[in-house]
């Protein structure tokens, strides 16, 4: 059964192929027979292969599906690398991406790009999935770019919208930083340790060089650079909100569950290198805890029900790049399971919100859909719940031990992060009480059917009891041990610090006890909110110091001085040809003239000569 | 003999001469002729010299070259000036630019 | 005796065609032209190409000239368009074609220059003519006269009813 993990991305990847090279109307009704059967039987392959895989001895299983560059000393082939953290990714990644291709046969069943959606989809899967069993760098690489190129041809989907473009752009390009000094990271560590594969890249950096090396924090501070980029986190965080221009099922799994979650997963998997490096790791832990914070505040004064869960998202990821920043590595691969669950969860919840509200995204003109959408309402609930950490879901316990482990490096770190959870309390029930408390405002007509409630059944399951699963992770990271880990007060206020956020968002959104007008009646209110509105302002601040200053060189490059001498040849020729066509006057006595000074000429240079 | 060819190539020149100055296009065609006959007292001067018939059957054919070309060109100029009511030869420039 | 008589013809020739060119009468321009094709007839006399000469006289100037008549009659070019021949030749037109004719002139005077000096003409009579032209130039008689039988056809085209006047500048 392990033998057949090429079959793993190889069919999603066979699913694009087919849909993306049939005509119109058999790839319309093919679509979401190849789109939904290649990921599921991928699923199901995983499922077979991880019960094989956990029931023996769990040793790494290498697959090579056949080499790709094999010259002189450089040697890198198609291979698959199967070991606990890989095959959690693979449940994860074919897991949710089911249930998600299951949700938009519906979901985007009225669309006229039904087949193409399909065909991306499956691109986007078999990039990932690649991604994560990739055993060696520019493998990895591979599979990072395909994820970027299928999130550009995703959240531009509906391309006719041209603010959609630009949001796929605005997505690739950031991206495309973080993806740079990936490669700048794994070339440097090539020329250093000679080898792209990624075991024996880290046996290796871990005998030659000494903690704390140069080169060591060069090459992870690289690496960090990718993972900052696909993860959205500071400073290239701002395309995430911009790229809920997508449909909601896109968002829900490119940008909740997997492709946000490489780069923690990039991390995990070059740990050793972070590890030879603290101040790069520490350097990933004040990045989550900056962006967490920042990114929470933006949430909670945000009305696009669909950018309200990016910033969640980004948010949530700040959680796990602290975790990985404080050594409890498991701990964060944990949370990109569980997030995974409870945001896939809202997302499509919100999507179903949005579908059956004729597309309107601003949660204020929303209200009292408790009543028409039950199903709905209690999947946000236990979503934001999950969310939120409540005990006893699943997000309580990966965001615990976070926490907990936060601590034990410093309680900064910790303090920083039960700030985050009280935060995340605030938005998540806000988002809640404003779409499905109070008086009913739209009319809701559209009922969705079995395909799209099943995938909300199953993920308000895993999201409730998620946390009970166990994942051997220990055969792939290095056995922590925590010497404060049981302190009561500690452990009680981080179980207090989410049910805080609840109160403060049941205070303001569901009683009305106070009101959010009544704050708005203080002056200093409204400028800080436009503020967190718009993200910090990073946006602007990147809009005028990076993007102003090009354009305005671009626009003096337009004739510079290698524009002139082609410019030049254009308006010579031009020239040349007024003046031949001047010559032709029409004029009789004009021509006799010319050819008489013709004959002249002629005779001259037969004389002269 | 080259006195002759002199001569020759002083008709030709103001043969030349007056196809540029003119406008009228009788006039054009007249100094045409002039260049014509200069060229045909060349061949007839070099003949002489060489004492030998070709010059002057040379000077046959441009005669029946300059007979074909006279009738047709006034032909034509009988045309221009039926349709354009003008015999000036720089106002007849349609075919310019 | 030859030489003199040559020169004074050839001033007649040179006189008759400065003449020609210069005045603003079609006809008396025409004139001109007929008393500078007769001098050089009689130069081909000098030269002893009689045959040549009497061809000058009587095709040239006999009937090349006349269809010049007749045209400049039919057009009424001659008195009545006097005025209009003053105002095309202004005096600054002579400059260009001036230096243009000036410098072929002084180059075929090199080229003639180059060559060596030659004895006095001698007589080809129209025998010699006669037997060279139905001998070796036989094909080029054939050809002259498909030439004129060319000539022949387009003249009775040209000869059909005239184009309806139409203003200049309009197409046609």
């Amino acid at each position: 059964m392990l033998k057949l993990l090429n079959w793993v991305p190889l069919l999603p990847f066979f699913g694009f192929l087919i849909l993306t090279l049939s005509s119109q109307g058999f790839s319309r009704l093919l679509a979401p027979w190849v789109g939904i059967g290649s990921v599921g039987i991928s699923a199901l392959l995983v499922f077979l292969i991880g019960f094989e895989f956990q029931h023996g001895p769990m040793q790494p299983y290498r697959l090579v599906m056949g080499s790709w560059i094999a010259i002189d000393g450089l040697s890198i082939p198609f291979g698959l690398y199967l070991d606990a953290l890989s095959m959690t990714m693979l449940y994860v990644v074919t897991g949710i991406g089911l249930l998600i291709h299951v949700y938009s046969a519906e979901f985007m069943e009225c669309d006229p790009g039904y087949p193409r959606f399909f065909a991306y989809m499956n691109l986007f899967v078999s990039a990932m999935l690649v991604l994560v069993l990739a055993d060696n760098l520019v493998l990895l690489y591979l599979g990072w770019e395909g994820v970027g190129l299928g999130s550009y041809l995703l959240i531009g989907f509906w391309y006719e919208d041209r603010d959609n473009g630009y949001a796929a752009r605005k997505a690739f390009v950031m991206t495309r930083i973080g993806d740079t000094a990936l490669a700048l990271g794994l070339l440097l560590l090539y020329t250093q340790l000679h080898t792209f594969d990624i075991q024996s890249l880290m046996l290796q950096a871990a005998h030659q060089w000494t903690p704390g090396a140069l080169i060591a924090i060069v090459s992870a501070s690289l690496l960090l650079g990718g993972a900052v980029g696909k993860s959205a986190q500071l400073p290239l965080q701002t395309w995430l909100p911009d790229a809920m221009a997508g449909p909601t099922p896109v968002s829900a799994l490119i940008h909740a569950a997997t492709m946000v979650t490489a780069g923690v997963y990039l991390i995990a998997r070059t740990h050793e290198l972070f590890i030879l490096a603290p101040t790069v790791q520490f350097a990933v832990a004040m990045i989550g805890v900056v962006t967490l914070l920042i990114s929470g505040c933006s949430a909670i004064v945000q009305t696009d029900i669909k950018r309200i869960l990016a910033y969640s998202t980004i948010s949530q990821i700040g959680y796990m790049f602290l975790a990985l920043g404080v050594g409890a590595w498991s701990s964060a691969i944990f949370h990109l399971l569980t997030h995974a669950f409870f945001k896939a969860l809202l997302f499509l919840a919100g999507g179903a919100v949005i579908f059956c509200v004729h597309h309107e995204h601003n949660i204020f003109k929303m209200g009292g859909l408790r009543k028409t959408m039950p199903l709905t309402f209690w999947s946000f609930m236990i979503g934001s719940a999950a969310l939120s950490a409540l005990p006893f879901t699943s997000g309580f316990y990966s965001k615990h031990e976070i926490l907990l482990a936060a601590f034990d490096n410093s309680s900064v770190l910790w303090a920083a992060g039960c700030l985050g959870a009280v935060i995340t309390g605030i938005y998540s029930f806000r988002l809640v009480f404003v779409v499905f408390f109070g008086s009913q405002s739209p009319v809701v007509e559209k009922k969705f059917g079995r395909f799209m409630s099943t995938p909300l059944i199953l993920l308000s399951i895993l999201a409730l009891f998620g946390g009970m699963l166990h994942i051997p992770l220990d055969s792939v990271f290095p056995a922590v041990f925590y010497p404060n880990h049981e302190h009561p007060l500690v452990s009680a206020i981080t179980v207090a610090a989410p049910l805080l956020g609840l109160l403060i968002a049941v205070l303001f959104y569901l009683n009305g006890t106070v009101s959010a007008q009544h704050l708005a009646n203080f002056k200093w209110v409204e400028p800080i909110r436009q503020f967190l509105l718009t993200g910090w302002g990073i946006d602007s601040l990147y809009d005028s110091l990076l993007v102003q200053p090009f354009k305005l060189i671009a626009q003096h490059n337009k004739n510079d001085a290698i524009d002139r001498p082609y410019l030049g040849i254009a308006w010579l020729s031009r020239k040349l040809h007024c003046m031949a066509s001047a010559s032709q006057t029409g004029r009789v006595r004009w021509y006799a003239g010319s050819m008489a000074l013709g004959a002249v000429v002629v005779i001259a240079i037969g004389l002269l000569s | 003999m080259e006195q002759g060819l002199l001569l020759s190539a002083m008709l030709f020149a103001l043969g030349l001469l007056g196809v540029l100055v003119r406008r009228n296009l009788i006039m054009i065609l007249m100094s045409l002729e002039v260049m014509l006959n200069a060229t045909g007292l060349a061949f007839v001067v070099a003949g002489s010299r060489w004492g030998q018939a070709d010059g002057q059957i040379m000077f046959l054919l441009i005669l029946a070259l300059a007979a074909a070309e006279v009738g047709v060109g006034l032909g034509l100029a009988l045309h221009i000036f039926h349709r354009f009511a003008t015999l000036d030869a720089d106002s007849i420039n349609e075919m310019q630019g | 005796m030859t030489l003199i008589l040559f020169y004074l013809t050839s001033a007649v020739a040179i006189f008759a065609t400065v003449m020609m060119i210069t005045r603003l009468n079609a006809v008396h321009s025409l004139l001109f032209l007929i008393l500078s094709l007769l001098a050089v007839g009689i130069i081909f006399f000098l030269l002893g190409a009689h045959f040549a000469a009497v061809l000058e006289v009587i095709i040239y100037a006999g009937a090349i000239m006349v269809l010049f008549v007749f045209v400049i009659m039919m057009l009424n070019q001659g008195h009545k368009t006097i005025v209009q021949e003053r105002a095309w030749l202004q005096p600054g037109i002579w400059l260009g074609p001036s230096l243009l004719a000036l410098f072929l002139f002084a180059e075929l005077l090199v080229i003639i220059m180059l060559g060596g000096s030659a004895d006095t003409g001698q007589v080809v009579n129209s025998k010699q003519v006669g037997i060279a032209l139905y001998g070796p130039y036989l094909l080029a008689v054939e050809l002259a006269s498909l030439l004129l039988l060319a000539g022949l056809v387009g003249a009775y085209h040209f000869g059909k009813p005239m184009l309806k006047p139409k203003k200049p500048g309009s197409a046609s």
